[in-house]
């Protein structure tokens, strides 16, 4: 959490330097994300994120100058392999790809791998896509298939500057999975242990072949949409302060160290790790080059078109003048 | 690196002989194909709405269900973006689907996904996921469907980056053209003209390019000497009606079936419209920023010091499919084109 803290406050920097062109902060959503993605099971799970899980993709191990490579604009879904990273590339369009991993999850299910052993796919939205009708068709679907998809609901309180009472009709997102029959928990989403538990909880329930299962962590969007984005615009620096609750890290700190689990040390240890990572991973995005134009063409297909072809070649002929 | 390699299967599951000249309708053709595709490569699924028990509204799919499980070919819920958004999914999990939408305008609700993801997703993953969807979509008019039963996409489709688009014309076409993109590691749309699913014709099973010619190239459907209609779909069989028709006035029309959509081959319609110097483009799709216009520039380029006069359209009009009644005042008829040719044929320089 504290990597990934550090990170993301860091990357907002980076914009501000000019070494990135834009970023979507996590400020505030650390326990939610790194929660949920510390409980997948990379050697068998799928992962399917919005453009706003870097906590995630980092409690998952993914390689994050690869991660980041999307924020720095040198690739739309970044450039880890998503196959071996098990995390699909990062999706920029609301909601789009909870359906991919109720068609992956069914996959599981047509594999023949038996319950107790089947891969699950875990999808992320938020409050703002949850109004999208792919959301209710990929519920639908996946409760009618029984496919072994956990539905992970960061509720952060904003779809930019629209509030979640003005988003979300019937007072949440989990009270809808009741009319697909899928069971539901609403929980604390600033409670990294909490996030774990119920993570875990659902995805036994899914392995065992049990059909989806639904989380919707409560939690709080800290910071603005995006790098672009003004809050001081639909919320005040007070209503911020109200609203946002504890902070998720120093709620897990207090209990850390009241458990005595960890001591000052620990803590000083783990900043002092999460800068050097943050200083290597600046240090990545900055050396990363721009992708060679010939990728644009080279990437469309599996099978290039002639016409796609006869467009590359006019491309080096002119542009590159070879 | 592509995990959309199918694996292919023994010979056919059932034992069928797969040679010699059988007539079949299009329907027929394309439940055959389906069924030696679903044999053939173990990791193709058959799905959507209807698909299963019923056989589909068309029944192309009629019977593959019980031969192939349920696990293979299968009902969904009723939502086109469902089906398409779930074929993204399989894809990625490494299987070969082939989802249909029931009817072309069911398509629009499933837009995003089609072009927004399955047209996307191998190159936002720089190749490592490859949508192998082949997506069947029964298209075109002439059957007095209702409202949204009777739309011509594939400009639509053939402008997004990412998708391939094909169209047959008869049971033969349709059954090899079937079996060719069904194999595909790219995504397909099928456009399966639907007034022409029940017209027998003879489909040469073991032999798909009869005269040579690869599956991806169009087709000379009749030779000749003064003009080329160009076509496709339920169209080719139009414009083969009125080739016949010419004949008696003497005049000698080539028909050439596009056959592909996406990509075209530009080489055949450039040696047809050089050879004959006069060209005519037919579809069924509203006129402004129709195909029409892609394949006119594309002749146009490669012929423009040859051609003896403009490339002529031929199309529907810049009008909502109309209901039946108006059905055959909106589908470029025997008339509409016939006065085309001899627009082409009058025209004079200066």
């Amino acid at each position: 959490m504290a990597a990934v803290r550090h990170l993301d406050t860091s990357a907002i920097a980076w914009q501000r330097q000019g070494l990135i062109p834009g970023y979507a902060p996590e400020l505030g959503q650390e326990a939610a994300q790194v929660g949920s993605g510390y409980a997948v099971d990379t050697t068998r799970d799928f992962v399917f994120p919005t453009y706003r899980e870097m906590g995630v993709a980092r409690a998952m191990g993914v390689d994050m100058v690869a991660y980041m490579s999307t924020h720095k604009a040198t690739w739309h879904g970044g450039l880890y392999n998503p196959l071996e990273s098990r995390l699909a590339p990062i999706q920029a369009v609301v909601g789009g790809s909870v359906l991919h991993a109720v068609g992956w999850a069914h996959g599981q299910t047509l594999a023949g791998n038996a319950d107790g052993r089947l891969g699950v796919a875990m999808t992320y939205f938020g409050d703002g896509a949850s109004s999208q009708g792919d959301i209710h068709e990929a519920m639908n679907f996946a409760a009618v298939m029984k496919a072994p998809v956990v539905f992970f609901v960061q509720n952060n309180g904003w779809a930019i500057s629209v509030p979640t009472e003005h988003q979300v009709a019937g007072g949440s997102v989990a009270a809808r999975a009741a009319g697909y029959g899928i069971p539901a928990q609403r929980i604390d989403g600033n409670d990294v242990v909490a996030v774990v538990e119920a993570t875990r909880h659902a995805f036994a329930h899914a392995r065992a072949g049990n059909g989806p299962a639904l989380i919707e962590a409560m939690t709080y969007r800290r910071g603005p949409h995006s790098t672009s984005d003004d809050p001081g615009r639909y919320r005040s620096l007070n209503e911020e302060r109200d609203d946002a609750g504890e902070d998720p890290l120093e709620r897990f700190r207090k209990r850390l160290l009241a458990d005595g689990v960890a001591d000052e040390a620990f803590f000083a240890e783990a900043l002092a790790a999460a800068k050097a990572e943050e200083e290597l991973l600046r240090a990545g995005v900055q050396e990363l080059g721009s992708r060679p134009g010939n990728e644009m063409f080279d990437l469309v297909f599996q099978e290039t078109t002639p016409a796609l072809q006869a467009q590359a070649a006019n491309w080096r002929e002119e542009s590159e003048h070879v | 690196m592509s995990n959309a390699t199918l694996e292919s299967g023994a010979d056919m599951a059932d034992g069928t002989a797969r040679h010699g000249v059988e007539q079949l309708s299009m329907q027929q053709a394309l439940n055959r194909a389906l069924d030696e595709v679903l044999a053939e490569h173990p990791k193709t699924l058959v799905f959507g709405e209807d698909c299963g028990r019923l056989g589909g509204v068309f029944r192309v799919t009629d019977g593959l269900q019980a031969k192939h499980g349920s696990g293979r070919v299968f009902d969904t819920p009723l939502a086109e973006s469902g089906i398409l958004g779930m074929s993204v999914g399989l894809a990625m999990a490494g299987f070969h689907p082939i989802p249909e939408v029931q009817f072309d305008g069911f398509a629009y609700p499933a837009i995003n996904q089609i072009v927004c993801q399955i047209a996307r997703m191998n190159y936002r993953s720089r190749g490592t996921l490859p949508m192998p969807i082949t997506l069947r979509v029964p298209s075109f008019g002439g059957i007095r469907a209702p409202e949204h039963h009777g739309e011509s996409l594939e400009a639509l489709f053939a402008h997004v980056p990412g998708l391939k688009v094909v169209s047959p014309s008869n049971p033969h076409e349709a059954y090899h053209l079937f079996k060719y993109a069904a194999t595909r590691p790219d995504p397909v749309i099928f456009m399966e003209p639907k007034s022409r699913y029940w017209q027998k014709g003879e489909v040469d099973l073991a032999n798909a390019e009869a005269g040579g010619g690869s599956p991806t190239d169009a087709k000379v459907m009749r030779e000749g000497r003064h003009l080329t209609l160009v076509a496709w779909g339920a169209m080719v069989a139009r414009c083969l009606q009125v080739a016949g028709l010419a004949a008696e006035d003497g005049i000698d029309v080539e028909v050439l079936d596009l056959r592909w959509l996406k990509p075209i081959d530009e080489a055949a319609l450039a040696a047809s419209v050089r050879k004959t110097r006069r060209a005519v483009v037919v579809h069924e799709a509203p006129l402004t920023s129709g195909l029409g216009a892609e394949v006119a520039q594309l002749i146009t380029q490669a012929c423009f010091d040859t051609l003896k006069a403009p490339v002529e359209r031929i199309t529907g009009f810049d009008v909502p499919y109309p209901s039946g009644d108006l059905e055959d005042e909106y589908i470029p008829n025997v008339d509409r084109i016939l006065f085309g040719i001899q627009r082409v044929l009058e025209y004079r320089r200066g």
